[in-house]
């Protein structure tokens, strides 16, 4: 096993219990925005497909490429989108009595 | 390592940083949204870091950039564009379709990556790139595949119900063996598109005999895994590529995706391979008879409702998946602030799988603008259940039935709410159909129990109507 492998799978398990760690501290109420949160961080796989657009050079790789980073950006644009409109949402003020007001107010 | 590469690899460092931090403020709605910004500027970081890289190598054609500003804008357009459309209640097929194409793209990152490889002369691929490689076409082309027809269940393209189909037991069976036999072959050293292509067929098959066979009340679960799924992938693809940023990012998202998945499965008492074996829900379970069977229930007119409502002092809402399906959030916000208005003391009684993600419900009743204060988890609101003058049940079934408590039943040892033990108890609810579960209720003939038989967001709006009337007089 070469020495770069090695220190990938080191990464890779002290970040599973990272995430583990961090995680399981998050509330209820937040598991919806959490999950589109981090829905939105494995969306780092645009920089994957930058690579891969980067080192291909015939018609089978510019195909993979243009797929990969149309998949990877519409999950990391969406994922931040939407989560930064969920959380907006979770506010601690007094609840307006018209139905009509919330609805304007979101 | 000369000044760019070093730059490169810290700007990836200083990414997963923010990754974690961001996560980390996720544990109270007052940060969440600081801390989802702060992860969509590692994210900027982390793709400004590759851009400088990509222009350093300097490999890269002009087909190559052509392919990819394409490809990010038409991705970026079509994420921004339903990130600002989409319903509050459609979030699960969002969150779904997103695991489809973040799964989809780690797929293609190691297919391409094969192809390239195999294209050049004298070159053999090195087996921890092969492994990596396997691994992430099986686990992203099940996600893709999967994660869609996830989707397409919630948004109601395909029936809710468990699909099961005959032979499909030995389907999946011929899946594993082509999967595994083809991924054996190609560590041996043979390096066949061809072969990669069938083993990335048979998991993207695989995918959808996997899901079709789940029932709608399982998809929280089913979500979650499905997004554990794509973390892996994308580290998966992170090893292919040799990036600590996508084997961090993909690790936390794996670990996220884990847990919330146990926490789902625990909440609705199955375990995880008995949800992936599929077949739950279709109401043809055969049960033992249950004590009150067939029993009256007590008929309630929004007035006899609205009557005990107000002399309430102390309310606690129960809301469930049929509040949401009837859109009726801001009715019951309505009520709520009414009652408070009133002087009662009111508050939201949240089971883990209420609506069709984990947390789908907080987010609805955060929409309608109820103080997330409010919001009371099923261990924090239960003690408060016997102090409570009325429970008002609101399209929720299952997660608050009594027979949980007592062995032997479809539901049994399933955590609940204990509405039974409130003072009294009125239940908004369109008809006696059952839930999930296909039992009935025992909490409907309980004699403290007064059943309106209105939809959700009908019954709400008529009690408010008469409450006001009452107190107007």
């Amino acid at each position: 096993m070469s020495a770069g492998l090695l220190s990938d799978i080191s990464i890779f398990v002290l970040a599973l219990l990272v995430g583990f760690e961090v995680i399981s501290k998050v509330p209820s109420t937040l598991h919806t925005p959490l999950m589109s949160a981090s829905n939105a961080i494995h969306g780092i796989v645009f920089v994957g497909a930058m690579v891969t657009a980067a080192e291909a050079a015939n018609a089978a790789g510019y195909v993979l490429a243009f797929l990969a980073s149309a998949f990877a950006a519409m999950n990391v644009v969406g994922g931040f989108m939407v989560t930064d409109r969920m959380l907006q949402m979770f506010r601690q003020k007094p609840m307006p009595a018209k139905a009509d007001d919330a609805r304007k107010a979101t | 390592m000369d000044a760019i590469t070093t730059a490169v690899a810290l700007a990836y460092l200083a990414a997963a940083v923010a990754f974690v931090v961001g996560l980390h403020r996720m544990n109270s709605p007052a940060t969440a949204r600081r801390g989802n910004q702060l992860s969509a500027a590692g994210m900027i970081l982390a793709v400004a870091a590759t851009l400088l890289k990509v222009i350093n190598d300097g490999a890269i054609t002009g087909t190559g950039w052509a392919v990819l500003g394409a490809g990010a804008v038409v991705g970026a357009g079509a994420g921004l564009l339903t990130a600002q459309r989409v319903k509050m209640t459609a979030i699960p097929q969002l969150v779904s379709l997103f695991n489809a194409v973040g799964g989809g793209a780690a797929a293609l990152v190691a297919l391409a990556g094969f192809v390239r490889l195999s294209g050049l002369e004298n070159s053999s691929i090195p087996t921890r790139v092969m492994v990596a490689t396997i691994l992430d076409v099986i686990i992203g082309g099940v996600t893709f595949s999967g994660s869609l027809i996830a989707a397409g269940k919630l948004q109601g393209w395909i029936s809710g119900q468990p699909l099961v189909f005959p032979g499909a037991r030995v389907l999946t069976a011929v899946l594993a063996v082509v999967a595994v036999g083809g991924s054996a072959y190609l560590l041996t050293g043979a390096d066949s598109i061809a072969l990669l292509i069938v083993v990335t067929g048979a998991a993207l098959v695989f995918g959808v005999t996997m899901v079709l066979p789940i029932g709608g009340a399982d998809m929280p679960v089913v979500i979650s895994l499905l997004n554990a799924f794509t973390g892996i992938a994308v580290a998966m693809a992170g090893f292919v590529i040799d990036s600590s940023a996508l084997i961090i990012a993909g690790a936390l998202v794996g670990a996220s995706g884990g847990i919330l998945t146990k926490l789902m499965a625990d909440a609705m008492n199955r375990s995880i391979p008995s949800i992936i074996s599929g077949g739950f829900g279709t109401g043809d379970t055969a049960f033992a008879a249950l004590p009150g069977t067939g029993a009256d229930v007590r008929r309630l007119s929004a007035e006899d409702a609205a009557i005990q409502l107000t002399y309430a002092s102390r309310v606690i809402i129960v809301p469930g998946y049929g509040l949401a399906a009837a859109q009726a959030q801001y009715e019951v916000r309505e009520l709520a602030a009414l009652l408070e208005s009133r002087g009662a003391t009111v508050s939201f009684a949240i089971h883990p799988v209420a609506g069709r993600m984990p947390g789908h419900m907080n987010v609805l009743l955060a929409e309608a603008n109820v103080p997330y204060t409010l919001l009371k988890e099923m261990d924090e609101v239960n003690p408060d259940f016997p102090n409570t003058d009325v429970a008002l049940v609101v399209g929720a079934n299952d997660v608050t039935n009594p027979a949980a408590r007592r062995p032997n039943t479809p539901v049994s040892g399933m955590p609940i709410l204990d509405v039974d033990k409130a003072k009294n108890i009125i239940v908004i609810k369109r008809s006696m159909g059952h839930g999930y579960a296909g039992i009935d209720n025992e909490l409907y003939t309980n004699p403290k129990t007064g059943m309106v038989f209105a939809d959700a967001k009908r019954g709400l709006s008529d009690i408010t109507a008469a409450i006001k009337a009452l107190v107007a007089v």
